[in-house]
């Protein structure tokens, strides 16, 4: 059965704390940790955007998947924050990685749901037998405007899966999305930072579809939430994937793994999928995996995966991510954050 | 840089690759059409692993304006594992961690852009092993 055969997962270094963001608004900064269950969140180099991060989660699917880039028929890279409007990002990733130039390519977007759409796919084609690899990627260094509350956890990361048929470290049993069109987030072209619809991003949006696909998915494969040792969601705050959980009859014990949202922030792309690598850093031979993302506009994708007997051989082949959250970290006040961030107005050429 | 000239130095520039001579073993990064060392023009094709250490660096305080926002930043000559020397920067780290002979690994991050409107020129930079 065709699943990971690779991951990887990378956040760059660059950290700001939540309560150095409220107190530049004027916000309280005990409030607004005890809001959003969030201590700080990640925030790209000024030499790091979707395409590099990208890449450093890629070279460690592959170093884990130990099998040569060539093989690799397909790359997909979910983001919304590709560097180009018009330029694929996948591009630059095959040339930097040695994929190709035989294999298809593809940018997705879909919110913060393209990585999981990325990972579908990729999974599909080897799936249908088309070819022998094909890598997802979610990824994203997304942008919340100054002074709103999403500035509070937009960050930066993403994590990378290698699927196949051989050497599989976790099988995909199941798969199931609910998609429906609901407007509680977007942004238009040549606007910088998105618009939302405040309160409404979350019953209508974030609570219905994760449900819809969380329930389709348990009642497809005819599992109940106790089988389960690992549980995944989008995690746009610290608070949604744990009320998410509850909804659908999950333990808090079975979520906290893959919880990465109080110390990385919001990912976008990049967020489940990162929970997913966290999961699979720890995860033993036969565990299910659960997991549901989420991405605005909106859908959930979710997948049902079960570790194999190769997952403990590969975990140590490249650095876990929560090892990388926790070392060198780098804080920035909200001045250097500002800069790191382009969010002031510089003169030409910069 | 145009993008011509961009494109062309891809494989270098992306992937680092070398060249090994045939018939001395020099490698040579990037490629020549001759070998310094035996004169030899056979060569094959090899991929700078990525591993390396500092040599010398210098701090830029005062950048070219394209790098302005990076100053300071640290300038190093890096001898990767297998001999060859290249100059790139090392980051995610503070000038004063860097030390003779540090060891480094090359990440893929952006290099520059010829203002707003080009495209962007990523390759590879240095950054400190911590373990
Ligand atoms: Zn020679």
């Amino acid at each position: 059965m065709a699943g990971i055969v690779g991951y990887g997962a990378y956040v760059p270094c660059y950290r700001i704390k939540a309560e150095d963001i409220a107190r530049q608004w004027g916000g309280d900064p005990g409030a607004v940790k005890r809001g959003l269950l969030l201590e700080e969140k990640t925030v790209p180099g000024l030499d790091e955007d979707t395409i590099t991060i990208s890449v450093q989660a890629t070279r460690y699917a592959l170093q884990r998947a130990g099998i040569s880039p060539a093989e690799i028929g397909a790359a997909y890279i979910g983001s919304e924050s590709h560097p180009y409007a018009v330029k694929p990002s996948g591009t630059v990733l095959i040339d930097a990685l040695g994929i190709g130039p035989e294999v298809h390519v593809a940018d997705y977007e879909f919110a913060c749901k393209a990585g999981t759409e990325a990972m579908f796919v990729a999974w599909s084609h080897v799936q249908a037998g088309h070819m022998k690899y094909a890598l997802g990627i979610g990824a994203d260094t997304s942008q919340g405007a100054p002074g709103d509350a999403l500035e509070y956890t937009a960050s930066a990361g993403g994590a990378a899966f290698i699927m196949g048929k051989e050497n599989v470290a976790a099988e995909i049993l199941e798969t199931y999305s609910f998609t429906t069109d609901t407007a509680d987030f977007w942004r238009k072209e040549h606007e910088y930072y998105p618009q939302h619809a405040g309160r409404f991003t979350g019953e209508p949006a974030y609570f219905r579809h994760i449900e819809g696909a969380g329930r389709g998915i348990l009642e497809k494969s005819g599992r109940k939430p106790e089988d389960f040792a690992y549980v995944v969601f989008h995690m746009p705050n610290g608070k949604f994937p744990l009320r998410a959980g509850k909804l659908l009859g999950f333990r808090k014990e079975q979520i906290e793994e893959g919880w990465l949202v109080n110390i990385m922030g919001n990912t976008y792309s990049g967020s489940s999928p990162t929970g997913l690598a966290a999961i699979l850093d720890v995860a033993k031979p036969g565990d299910l995996i659960f997991m549901v993302s989420f991405g605005s506009g909106a859908g959930s994708d979710a997948f049902i995966f079960q570790a194999t007997k190769r997952l403990p051989e590969i975990q140590s082949k490249a650095p876990g991510i929560r090892a990388i959250l926790g070392e060198n970290r780098r804080y920035l006040d909200y001045g250097q954050y500002a800069k790191y961030r382009r969010k002031i107005i510089f003169n030409s050429p910069v | 840089m145009k993008s011509p000239q961009y494109t062309r130095e891809i494989p270098q520039r992306y992937r680092l690759e070398a060249q090994k001579c045939k018939q001395c073993g020099k490698i040579h990064f990037p490629p020549r059409l001759i070998c310094d060392a035996c004169q030899s023009r056979d060569f094959e094709d090899v991929h700078l692993a990525g591993k390396g250490r500092v040599l010398t660096w210098t701090v830029i305080h005062v950048a070219p304006a394209k790098f302005d926002l990076e100053a300071p930043y640290v300038i190093a000559i890096v001898e990767m594992e297998e001999g060859v020397r290249l100059t790139c920067q090392v980051v995610d780290c503070n000038p004063e961690e860097l030390a003779l002979n540090a060891p480094v690994e090359m990440v893929f991050r952006r290099i520059q852009e010829d203002g707003q409107a080009d495209i962007i020129q990523y390759g590879h930079k240095a950054v400190l092993q911590r373990e």
